[in-house]
């Protein structure tokens, strides 16, 4: 029998196989080529390898970004950056502070580079098909869109791999999601991964890595891919990923860390053996039609709690969705499209990229950002935020009356102080609607940037569709 | 409440928090990740469950009877820990004095991070954590070695544990340690390994 996508990658990297049961009964330890570090999940691991006398062991397998507690807002006329507390700043210091001391290469401040760490490693050409890669962050799964084995770990995990580049790790089971058709006008990525959450559940992966296959996700590009697999872990699965193709290919060739001239035919060469085999199986296997999924948002507290557009909430009265709709100040069965919108966040490492941007400028331009709304518009990257300002996207939104900002994570998860008010309705294009992560008291819906951006010029939670002529 | 360290048992009073799919941002809110340290997080646990936006203290809270030197054990809806990969979480709970979780499924990260710090996580059937969720304060024994937890007056429970993570815990065991003793094997895979 083949083997997967996901079997193959494994396989190619384990260095100890499971011990047996009669043996010590260890998991196996797999080899990681990539281990991504930003600054707030490494300190203490970095703290743990100093108390041993390690060093780190492949340094030139790293790679350092800062973004999470970064201020968004530019240094002001004494230099200073405004970090929410002194804590942040030490934070970022001790980030600098370590990768200078290991050899690894940091993309601080002074680096025209700097950006979300899943935005900035595929950017870099860093990421790249049949590698395992690593971060102390559970949206690693996002590098799973290049045909990459990619998940989050904890601390200790992250300095497990500083000393030995290597995890000990169960092999997960495998979950093929097959998604044939053409997608509707209006209907993103995002939309995509929305509706499989809410079709499968917040936990519905768990134990598993996904791969996403089909004629819908063939047509997706690279930064819809990435947007798929980012949300893998909001239904509990390990990974996701998606078979490299001659898309993957044209997208990472020429990129600053991806191979050169002959390395670079090697290296496709060996890209090709990836996708999974005609013959191999899924463990598990669910299918979804393109033509059910339409622009699709949350109601609730977590990301399986997920409507289409046009569809009213559902009219359930279990303990979890009680507590879910008296959160976000709804009603069993009500409709969601006309709600008053506080504010509209487009970022995080969901729908950061260039084309979520130009998505978003598209419905915004020549209109206003609705009276009583904030609009908050952060790059995933600052290669991406220089990028907007070349097209002038930057000044579509300042024009629309939308705040632009230096690349981070922002308030996706609201720790650098970017973040909502108590009662506030926020339309996110961010990847989590638990409660208060965007600010205290704070009710997320999580949308496309299409959706945020037109109820951003409407004020209200609006179907992208309802606006003519700027879907592109 | 008595926990022999030796024996690896714990016996103590459950505390419930019959809520399905409690995520890292609840354990430890964003806000307190700014941290350079393991220790010190249990005051910031479930912070925004113990006070009101302004920050102040509420009088009733989903653990207002919490009571760590009676209460070990924690038991969750469905879905503990999900979202965030933060280790803060179970840094944050055991820091709090919490010792175990029972839940039906945990989050697969979170189930990680906890056995990495000897924060047990504990899978029973639905039904049975459902007893425990009708039996707030229900006197618990369990025992890491066997891998059961008796429940007075309702049965003795096997749960899951990966015989590893198992015997890390009861022997001391450090995993760094042991993939550093794998080194010969690493690079043999260091050398196969395309440039």
């Amino acid at each position: 029998m083949g083997q997967t996508l996901f079997e193959k990658i494994w396989d190619a990297h384990l260095v100890r196989p499971a011990g047996s049961a009669e043996g010590d009964g260890a998991p196996a330890i797999i080899y990681i080529d990539l281990h991504l570090i930003h600054e707030v999940t490494s300190p203490q691991a970095f703290t743990e390898l100093e108390s041993r006398g390690l060093p780190v062991r492949r340094p030139d397998l790293c790679l350092a970004t800062i973004d999470h507690s970064t201020p968004t807002l530019p240094a002001g006329a004494d230099g200073k950056r405004p970090y929410i507390t002194e804590a942040a700043r030490v934070q970022v210091e001790t980030v600098q502070e370590n990768c200078a001391k290991h050899g690894i290469e940091l993309h601080g401040w002074d680096s025209p580079n700097r950006g979300i760490v899943h935005v900035m490693g595929p950017e870099l050409g860093a990421t790249q098909p049949g590698m395992t890669i690593v971060c102390g962050d559970s949206h690693t799964s996002t590098h799973g869109a290049f045909g990459a084995l990619a998940f989050g770990i904890g601390t200790t995990e992250v300095g497990h791999v500083l000393a030995t580049q290597c995890l000990l790790q169960n092999k997960p089971k495998t979950l093929g999601i097959q998604v044939e058709g053409e997608l509707a006008e209006g209907v993103t990525a995002k939309d995509v991964i929305l509706h499989i959450i809410g079709a499968i559940g917040v936990d519905g992966g768990t134990g598993y890595v996904i791969e996403y296959f089909g004629s819908a996700i063939r047509g997706l590009d690279m930064e819809g891919r990435m947007t798929l697999c980012n949300m893998s872990i909001e239904c509990g699965a390990r990974a996701g990923m998606v078979a490299p193709d001659e898309k993957t290919y044209a997208w990472l060739k020429g990129r600053s860390h991806a191979p050169k001239d002959e390395a670079w035919d090697r290296a496709v060469e060996r890209w090709r053996q990836l996708p999974t085999d005609a013959d191999a199986r899924f463990d598990r296997l669910v299918e979804i039609r393109a033509e059910d999924i339409e622009p699709s948002i949350t109601w609730g507290t977590n990301p399986g709690m997920v409507i289409g557009i046009s569809e009213n909430i559902p009219d359930r009265h279990d303990p979890a969705a009680t507590d879910a709709q008296s959160y976000m100040h709804l009603k069993p069965g009500q409709q969601l499209q006309g709600e008053k919108v506080d504010v509209v966040f487009i970022g995080s490492c969901t729908n950061s990229r260039i084309s979520d941007l130009r998505a978003a400028a598209g419905v915004m331009r020549g209109r206003k950002v609705a009276d009583g709304t904030r609009v908050l518009v952060v790059p995933g990257s600052e290669i991406i935020r220089r990028e907007a300002e070349a097209e002038g996207l930057h000044q579509v939104f300042i024009d629309a009356g939308a705040e632009w900002r230096l690349a981070g994570c922002s308030m996706c998860l609201a720790m650098n102080g970017d973040m909502a008010q108590a009662g506030e309705l926020v339309v996110s294009t961010s990847n989590r609607n638990f409660k208060g992560r965007q600010g205290r008291g704070a009710r997320t819906v999580l949308a496309s940037p299409l959706t945020a951006a037109a109820s951003a010029v409407t004020g209200r939670v609006t179907d992208p569709r309802s606006l003519a002529g700027e879907v592109q | 409440m008595t926990t022999d360290i030796s024996s690896h048992v714990i016996s103590c009073h459950c505390y419930c928090l019959p809520f399905d799919d409690i995520d890292t941002d609840q354990i430890i809110p964003g806000q307190f990740l700014t941290t350079t340290q393991r220790e010190g997080l249990g005051a910031f646990c479930f912070h925004s469950w113990r006070h009101d936006e302004s920050g102040s203290a509420l009088d009733e809270h989903p653990l207002t009877e919490f009571d760590n030197s009676r209460h070990q054990v924690l038991v969750a809806g469905r879905n503990f820990g999900c979202g965030s990969s933060r280790e803060h979480a179970p840094w944050a709970l055991l820091d709090m004095g919490v010792r175990a979780v029972i839940s039906s499924r945990f989050a697969d990260i979170f189930f990680n991070n906890a056995l990495k710090n000897g924060l047990l996580p504990i899978t029973l059937d639905e039904a049975v954590v459902e007893f425990l969720h009708q039996h707030p304060h229900h006197p618990v024994k369990i025992d890491i070695q066997s891998r059961s937890i008796e429940i007075e007056g309702h049965g003795s429970f096997e749960f899951p544990l990966d015989p590893f993570a198992a015997h890390c815990i009861i022997e001391g065991i450090d995993q760094m340690d042991f993939i550093l003793q794998q080194d010969a094997l690493i690079r043999q895979h260091e050398e196969r390994r395309p440039g």
